[in-house]
């Protein structure tokens, strides 16, 4: 789940990482009130989840309030790469004399958190790893001890940061670890970090990913999510569970297991065929979530037939069954659907769907083949 | 008899009194490892399974009773990361988690405390591992495979049961099917498992089965390419997955170069494995 930069600088602020002023307005109007409370210039930032803001328009200086209102006016106006904009963020416009990239990830491969940093903060930090990937340190952080002061000292000395900077710039390290840590965040990024004259350091942008597997244990980020979602389909696989990825082709997949849904929809491309979606219900799924997955599918007014590959484990499939059933009766289906069982209680499935008139395949290669050929006939051409 | 145990393993089951635990514990017990205890905190005491296994509060009651070894974790993903810490620490010297969904945070302390006491982890989002008519540790379908001499090790649970389906319809057998789990992080990785079907006298072929994401495989390959002693055969899902998307909690995500599935096909290939472009074409390049 990634969270604006708005959230991501409310939750600095309350970790003792320096933020500049600032307000969120959802109208334009409340975008000259905010611009004049905070006094002029000012920057106005469109809240969209996506990157390259600045180059795509979203971030704008006002040097009144006015002009504040009327930025505000054009930003929550348009799209920023095909995003509409709810939000914008009025903010102090900061001074700065040096700027900074720091961020804390994920390694997968070891296992560990990555401290990054770089002293080319500010610009495209994908452009300076490519093209100048000696400028960024990257340092491995033992999970169960954090970042040490020593650990900013190394970094301060690796990018040539003035000695009178060290103390500080180890108390933002330090906080930002600190909301790595308890907000279970799988990314925190500051782009860029800067220096102003005065010598304060300040956080003039930030992004935060937080691990989706501990929302359970965040109620206020998990809160934050549902402010900013618009998309019911999102919120309803969401809801029960499922990881659901629209795609563009015709072919509806429910599958169980990741690595299993998309050997699937390698087999439907085999075909000549292309995947309307990568679903995976999970392990273990009930019947209701099955039922609420194949509802998710069929609301794609593009998919022409749907597959269900299921290969029973932990998952049994006399609950898919009851689920596929179950569904079946609250909507009015005409597409094909193509059935494949097999695993955990797959006889028991396939005598509960005896009772629908579903095309039944005994392997997945047929499965897929089935669905491919069902997804090509013309309009009308049901199978019902 | 497989990987990673031998005639003294004493299995313990976590979350043993739960809806998943007590159906798979039942499974397990038709093979012959022995389950020597269960742990559900708050219900030790009580029997399951007509009488056949006993219920601890916790582990280290549980070890210290029963002499278990070895631990099967079926603990939902909130308490799950405590059960793996109270393993640890109670002297279980192999933990395989059969748990989705563990943040990942705890992950990394996880894998950092267990590495440090030598404790062997297997998982998380492992389905275990099935030896055929023999042993079964975890969740694998018993009726997928049948005996043979060919070593199957899978990031994906279900796409392991689908290939060893297929290798039995063509009359192929298994020596081990062992899946070292989905997520980002787990605790043992390809080249661990493969080191152990090098020196496992009852493996004489290998099935890799991967996916798109991170670098396990390439790294199997780098090991495969080392003067690896048994053929290899891949399969990595994902081949046709748009990048840039992220296919599901599997960890399957094509963040960087390295992860995509042409890649890791290319790697394998170079290392002199077999590489199988759908499972269908597995059991021809296996004879």
């Amino acid at each position: 789940m990634r969270l604006h930069e708005y959230q991501t600088k409310q939750i600095f602020n309350k970790y003792g990482i320096p933020v500049p002023r600032g307000k969120i307005a959802p109208y334009a109007g409340e975008a000259k009130q905010i611009a004049d409370e905070i006094g002029e210039p000012v920057v106005v930032k469109a809240q969209v989840l996506v990157s390259g803001r600045g180059k795509a328009g979203g971030i704008r200086l006002a040097k009144s309030a006015k002009e504040a209102e009327e930025i505000a006016a054009y930003i929550l106006g348009t799209e920023i790469k095909g995003l509409p904009v709810h939000k914008v963020l009025i903010e102090e416009a900061v001074i700065f004399t040096q700027e900074i990239y720091l961020a804390i990830t994920i390694d997968r491969e070891a296992g560990l958190p990555v401290l990054m940093a770089s002293g080319s903060g500010g610009m495209d930090i994908e452009e300076v790893a490519l093209r100048s990937p000696g400028k960024i340190i990257r340092l491995p952080i033992n999970p169960l001890l954090g970042i040490q002061e020593y650990h900013a000292r190394l970094v301060a000395i690796y990018m040539d940061l003035s000695r009178q900077y060290w103390r500080q710039f180890a108390k933002v390290l330090s906080n930002m670890w600190q909301v790595f840590r308890n907000c279970d965040a799988s990314l925190v990024e500051i782009n860029p970090l800067v220096i102003t004259p005065d010598n304060r350091q300040i956080a003039l942008d930030g992004k935060m990913i937080i691990d989706d597997n501990a929302l359970f244990r965040q109620p206020e980020l998990a809160e934050m999510r549902w402010l900013e979602t618009d998309n019911s389909i999102d919120t309803e696989s969401r809801k029960f569970g499922l990881s659901y990825i629209p795609l563009k082709g015709k072919v509806g997949c429910m599958v169980n297991g990741a690595g299993l849904a998309m050997a699937t929809m390698d087999l439907i491309n085999s075909y000549g065929g292309e995947p309307a979606n990568f679903l995976d219900i999970g392990g273990g799924a009930n019947s209701e979530k099955v039922g609420a997955a194949l509802k998710i599918i069929l609301s794609d007014s593009y998919v022409k037939t749907v597959l269900i590959n299921i290969f029973g484990g932990i998952t049994r499939c006399d609950e898919v069954a009851r689920g596929i059933i179950a569904a079946l009766y609250e909507i009015d289906n005409q597409i094909p659907i193509v059935v494949r069982l097999s695993g955990t209680n797959a006889k028991e499935g396939m005598q509960i769907l005896m009772e629908r008139n579903l095309n039944i395949a005994s392997s997945l290669s047929e499965a897929a083949r089935l669905a491919v050929e069902f997804s090509q006939r013309v309009p009308n051409g049901n199978t019902h | 008899m497989g990987i990673l145990i031998n005639k003294d393993t004493r299995l313990l089951i976590q979350g043993i009194t739960g809806h998943e635990g007590l159906f798979h514990t039942q499974q397990m017990l038709k093979f012959t490892i022995p389950i020597v205890a269960g742990v559900t905190p708050g219900k030790g005491g009580e029997w399951v399974l007509d009488g056949k296994v006993p219920v601890f509060d916790c582990v280290k009651t549980a070890v210290d009773v029963s002499g278990a070894n070895t631990s099967v974790i079926f603990v939902p993903a909130r308490a799950a990361t405590d059960a793996i810490f109270e393993a640890a620490d109670a002297g279980i010297k192999l933990i395989f988690v059969i748990t989705e969904g563990i943040p990942i945070q705890d992950m990394m302390r996880i894998r950092w405390y267990l590495k440090q006491q030598q404790i062997t982890l297997i998982g998380p989002n492992t389905p275990g591992m099935l030896v055929p008519n023999e042993i079964k540790i975890g969740i694998i379908p018993e009726d997928i495979a049948i005996p043979g001499n060919v070593g199957l090790v899978s990031r994906s649970g279900t796409l392991s049961y689908e290939i060893a389906s297929i290798l039995k319809s063509s009359g192929i057998g298994i020596s081990v099917c062992l899946g070292i789990g989905g997520d980002p992080i787990v605790g043992t990785g390809f080249t661990d498992i493969l080191d152990l079907m090098e020196n496992d006298p009852h493996t004489e072929k290998v099935v890799l089965i991967g996916e798109i994401g991170g670098l396990e495989e390439q790294q199997a390959a780098k090991m495969i390419s080392k003067g690896y002693t048994k053929p290899v055969v891949a399969f990595i899902a994902g081949q046709t997955a748009p990048a840039g998307t992220r296919m599901g909690h599997a960890g399957a995500i094509i963040e960087r170069s390295s992860g995509s599935a042409q890649e890791k096909i290319e790697a394998l290939e170079a290392a002199g494995a077999k590489i199988a472009h759908y499972p269908e074409d597995i059991p021809g390049l296996l004879m």
